[in-house]
């Protein structure tokens, strides 16, 4: 059976580095400034990687998703702390949407009996 | 549908495959390096397979089953060579050693040969309610235990030790608390070993000694010496959950790609020599649990005179990998 093509691919996350082929300079900056991220600070590795894929989920990129999962329960979290930070981004997404009907209540307040 | 028997001999024929990898002695050879024994020091003592437990990631296959358990004229022959070979430690484990008969008997002749003697438990062969005579005798004789805890989490560890395994380890480590072990300055000694619940690398040892050590001290009240983080090993019921579940290349890629060599050097296998429950020697439990013997020849406990020679030669096989991808070793 023919492979389906998609739009995503696993294989291409290795190949993240390739973007630096036509602009080094830009890429390299970028590269180095993600790994100084990620490092040890005020904040652990493990932290960090949580709050990784949190975003991961709320900018919806597979890729991202993949590679900080892995992060994850390589730096010690375990399954339960992975879905406890996805529900704090859930929320995070959500609330805004729920704050924005006191908007939505003020206008119909003002245009109602 | 696939037989455990049909899927054993499945894993077996696919054991020998390299999965993608390049041979762990052809690595050794194009980084420029030798694995030589240096002075060994340490004599593991593996008593047997025989174990209450079937862990996910046993690479001894060990378990209920399991027949293969060290017998008292072996036992004999085993403390002979650590008297006639002045060992600093001396690493008893299994299986779960609890289980065989003749621990007791190990623990005490093998007490005044050594400095330090270890006991790899799983907590709950040692806490099944049968054995207060066996934590008498590890606390008189100041036996240090290296408990597997894989986990602070309830369902990471029961997903890789089975059901309920969590909440007995947290009940006998506290009892173990309560005999003085784990605490600074009792003199009796509690190191934990956390193993990775899947196809994943164990974290940063440091930081992850500091959150057991802060969560274990906040939930539980528990105490305890150090943790070591040590990766699985590609082999035995942990390989082939790998092949059953997909992950045999992938995970091989990544301790291979992870190559350190500046960790070959520090490998276990450089000082340590490790018998079986039958008496033939190997350079790890990871070599005995492939049958790969000691720098490739079949020689028994009873024909040693003292510890392998320095320089010696090691015997490796790819699952060696785990022991250099990083600083990860066990």
């Amino acid at each position: 059976m023919k492979k389906m093509e998609t739009y995503y691919n696993p294989e291409d996350l290795p190949k993240f580095e390739e973007i630096g082929k036509q602009v080094p300079e830009l890429a390299k900056k970028f590269f180095e400034y993600y790994g100084a991220v990620f490092a040890q600070g005020e904040l652990t590795e493990r932290e960090k990687a949580l709050i990784a894929l949190a975003v991961a989920h709320a900018v919806q990129c597979p890729y991202c998703i993949d590679a900080y999962t892995q992060a994850c329960l390589e730096k010690g979290s375990n399954l339960a702390e992975m879905t406890e930070a996805i529900h704090v981004v859930t929320a995070i997404r959500g609330g805004p949407s729920l704050v924005h009907g006191i908007q939505m209540r003020n206008i119909a307040e003002k245009l109602s009996m | 549908m696939l037989t455990e028997q049909t899927l054993h001999e499945k894993v077996t024929i696919s054991s020998e495959d390299t999965v993608g990898v390049p041979r762990f002695s052809l690595t050794l050879s194009g980084h420029g390096l030798k694995l030589n024994r240096a002075r060994t020091h340490t004599l593991q003592v593996n008593v047997g397979f025989l174990c209450n437990q079937t862990c996910r990631h046993c690479h001894l296959n060990a378990g209920p089953a399991r027949k293969e358990n060290m017998e008292s004229g072996i036992v004999d022959q085993v403390v002979s060579y650590a008297r006639r070979s002045r060992f600093e430690t001396i690493d008893i484990t299994g299986g779960a050693p609890e289980l065989n008969p003749n621990i007791g008997r190990l623990i005490q002749e093998m007490s005044p040969l050594a400095s330090r003697l270890m006991l790899r438990s799983n907590l709950s062969a040692l806490n099944d309610g049968n054995r207060d005579h066996l934590f008498d005798l590890l606390k008189y004789y100041r036996v240090i235990i290296v408990a597997s805890f894989p986990s602070l989490n309830e369902f990471q560890t029961d997903s890789q030790r089975g059901d309920g395994i969590f909440k007995i380890s947290i009940h006998a480590l506290k009892k173990l608390n309560a005999m003085g072990y784990g605490h600074q300055g009792s003199g009796l000694e509690l190191n934990l070993v956390s193993n990775p619940t899947g196809a994943f690398l164990p974290p940063e040892q440091v930081e992850a000694e500091k959150r057991f050590r802060q969560v274990l001290k906040d939930k539980w009240g528990i105490v305890f010496n150090q943790l070591f983080n040590f990766a699985n090993v590609p082999l035995g019921r942990y390989r082939r959950w790998l092949i059953k579940s997909g992950n045999l290349e992938k995970y091989m890629k990544k301790l291979s790609s992870g190559f350190n060599p500046c960790s070959v050097q520090g490998v276990m296998c450089r000082t340590m020599v490790s018998v079986s429950w039958d008496g033939f020697l190997y350079d790890c439990d990871f070599n005995l649990a492939k049958g790969l013997f000691m720098g490739g020849r079949k020689i028994h406990v009873s024909e040693m005179s003292g510890p392998p020679e320095p320089d010696s030669h090691i015997a490796t096989a790819d699952h060696c990998y785990t022991c250099t991808a990083g600083t990860w070793f066990t």
